[in-house]
């Protein structure tokens, strides 16, 4: 195991609302440069846990450190000022607005003096394409173009550049590839794989488990909100996650349940 | 070439020029292109339009304002009885009046942004109980619904309600730039202008589109929703309280009658300039033309040799087209990245 420090740490974190427990003693490490993919099935608690991680929720119970200090987030936006970012699936892009004015959404540059500010148009897009570009989405070259009319893949490119470019040191991606095709999943895996290039800690959520095992260095298997295995690359294979993320139930029992059930009663 | 089409103004002005022509060809046995004739239309537009940019705004910002037809008069009655009541001098009135209607924007703010009601029938509540307030009021107070308007001096009246002409010479050579216009159009054009510089130029336009494309994403991003919003709503019926004003110093009476028809008008024009009533797109200078465009409409049948009667049937499929044109041109606009470049 590495001596590092990990960036971001939840210790013994427990969450409840109210009597019901959502996530019970959750231990989870990420470090620089490393992809922490969180699998699970729906409704295993994995939004509670990035909520968590993001300061939407607090935990109940146990703590959070940054680069070992314990800290707590009383808002997003205090999570936001420390670095974490949470790309959702299209989260952070608006369609109707164009590329350069996506990017700089809330933090808009700005020329001129006094009231007579006006948003910098120019150095705006020229950012916006540069680090898009940067991420080897080489098709975006105008920052004029409006967000609506990029593919999903692109997308959700752009709204990861623009968390790196705004300071992201942890970035957690919500099902990003979920309602994607074959190539634009690439396409975002393959951005992933460029963010943990640049030393970013990223948090990987997603119930697919080729993308997952595509780009992922470390796996956590979330089950109804407890941390059901936690595994480095390359210790399980394929159909053990998929087994891992249906509850620990063997998917072949599943299967041949199914096919007895067929058999039963064919169709007419 | 193409790049034209899609810039988001284009349909409102494709829109204007066609009904322009129409109503040039039409109306030129009855001077609908004269100065006198133009202004006709370009003061009704005014009044329209001088609320129809911020009930844009809001549009923009995924919220809707049908407060404003209880605003006209509200805005008209509180100068008039802060002047003749109260006798108080009309700046006073004025800014009197504008405080009133900013309160009650505060306050359609405050309900959208707290409660999640939409803003549809939260403004539909306040548009009921601001009338209703106008006739109490106005009734306990003054024992009267319609107020004569006191202490309005040549300045206030040049610049709230008067008639403005600009013609050169006399005789054969005269040259009429333009006849006959409000104090409001010209109000109008320079409102107009400080908000194209807020939408379009300062950061806050930003801020606004981003609201109507995703609030949680705006929010997340930092911005200020909830006191835009509020903002935004305060806007709204402060314009509303200024077209009232002009009404008033212009008639020289105030009446508490709500104008219905105005909510319907500045939709129609804010919807036939291009702004999408689903947030997230929308521009000053489409919503100017729609104004026109509706303002020719609405007056210019008087001009044609068309029976008054189709005026409403006019203004019905101009609706229909324009905002299928504008549905076109905008998925033109989304559509031009994805075009495949040749090398």
């Amino acid at each position: 195991m590495s001596e590092r420090k990990p960036v971001l740490e939840m210790r013994n974190v427990d969450k409840s609302f109210g009597p019901i427990d959502v996530l019970h003693d959750i231990n989870l490490k990420v470090h620089e440069g490393e992809v922490l993919c969180l699998l699970g099935d729906n409704g295993a608690g994995k939004s509670t846990l990035i909520k968590t991680m993001a300061g939407v929720h607090q935990p109940t119970r146990g703590e959070m450190k940054m680069d070992g200090k314990a800290v707590r987030f009383n808002r997003p936006k205090e999570a936001q000022e420390m670095g974490i970012a949470t790309v959702h699936q299209f989260g952070g892009t608006y369609p109707l607005m164009s590329i350069g004015r996506n990017f700089f959404a809330g933090v808009e540059p700005t020329k001129g003096w006094g009231p007579f500010k006006i948003f910098d148009r120019k150095t705006a897009n020229e950012i916006a394409v540069r680090e898009v570009q940067n991420f080897g989405i080489t098709r975006i070259d105008d920052g004029d173009r409006l967000v609506g009319g990029l593919s999903g893949g692109e997308r959700q490119s752009l709204a990861i550049a623009r968390a790196v470019y705004f300071g992201a040191r942890v970035l957690i991606l919500d099902e990003p590839t979920a309602a994607l095709g074959v190539k634009q999943a690439a396409h975002v895996l393959r951005i992933v794989n460029e963010a943990k290039r640049r030393g970013l800690a990223v948090i990987f959520i997603t119930h697919q488990v080729m993308h997952a095992m595509a780009v992922g260095d470390h796996f956590a298997v979330l089950i109804r909100g407890a941390i059901a295995a936690d595994f480095r690359r390359g210790e399980k294979s394929r159909e053990e996650i998929a087994d891992l993320m249906a509850g620990g139930e063997n998917m072949a029992s599943l299967e041949a349940a199914i096919d007895a059930d067929v058999q039963e009663h064919p169709a007419e | 070439m193409l790049n034209i089409f899609r810039r988001p103004e284009a349909g409102a002005a494709a829109g204007f020029i066609l009904i322009f022509i129409f109503f040039s060809v039409f109306g030129w046995e009855k001077n609908f292109l004269t100065p006198l004739g133009a202004s006709t239309w370009l003061n009704f537009a005014s009044k329209v339009g001088i609320m129809a940019i911020p009930v844009g705004f809001l549009m923009i910002a995924g919220e809707l304002d049908i407060s404003v037809g209880a605003l006209i008069p509200a805005g008209g009655i509180v100068l008039a009885m802060a002047t003749g009541l109260f006798g108080l001098n009309i700046w006073a009135g004025i800014a009197l009046s504008f405080c009133v209607a900013g309160f009650i924007g505060y306050i359609n703010g405050m309900l959208v942004t707290r409660t999640q009601v939409p803003s549809l029938i939260v403004t539909l509540a306040t548009l009921f109980v601001v009338a209703g307030l106008n006739a109490y009021i106005s009734k306990q107070l003054a024992g009267t619904t319609q107020h004569s308007l006191k202490d309005v001096g040549p300045i206030s009246e040049f610049l709230m309600g008067d008639y403005h002409s600009l013609i050169f010479g006399d005789g054969d050579s005269k040259i009429t730039i333009f006849r006959s216009l409000q104090s409001s159009f010209f109000i109008w054009i320079g409102f107009a202008a400080v908000c194209f510089f807020v939408l379009h130029l300062s950061p806050w336009g930003n801020w606004i589109f981003a609201m109507g494309g995703d609030q949680d994403s705006a929010r997340n991003a930092g911005i200020p929703t909830s006191r835009l919003k509020i903002a935004l709503f305060m806007l709204s019926a402060m314009a509303a309280a200024m077209v009232g004003m002009t009404e008033a110093v212009l008639a020289n009476t105030a009446s508490t009658t709500t104008q219905f028809g105005m909510i319907f008008n500045t939709i129609i024009c804010v919807v036939v300039g291009g702004v999408l009533l689903t947030g997230g797109f929308g521009t000053v200078t489409g919503t100017v033309l729609g104004t026109l465009t509706f303002g020719i409409v609405f007056q210019g049948i008087n001009f044609t040799t068309f029976d008054k009667d189709l005026n409403m049937l006019f203004i019905g499929v101009l609706l229909l087209v324009a905002v299928l044109m504008n549905d076109t041109f905008r998925n033109l606009a989304t559509s031009a990245s994805t075009a495949k470049k040749k090398k």
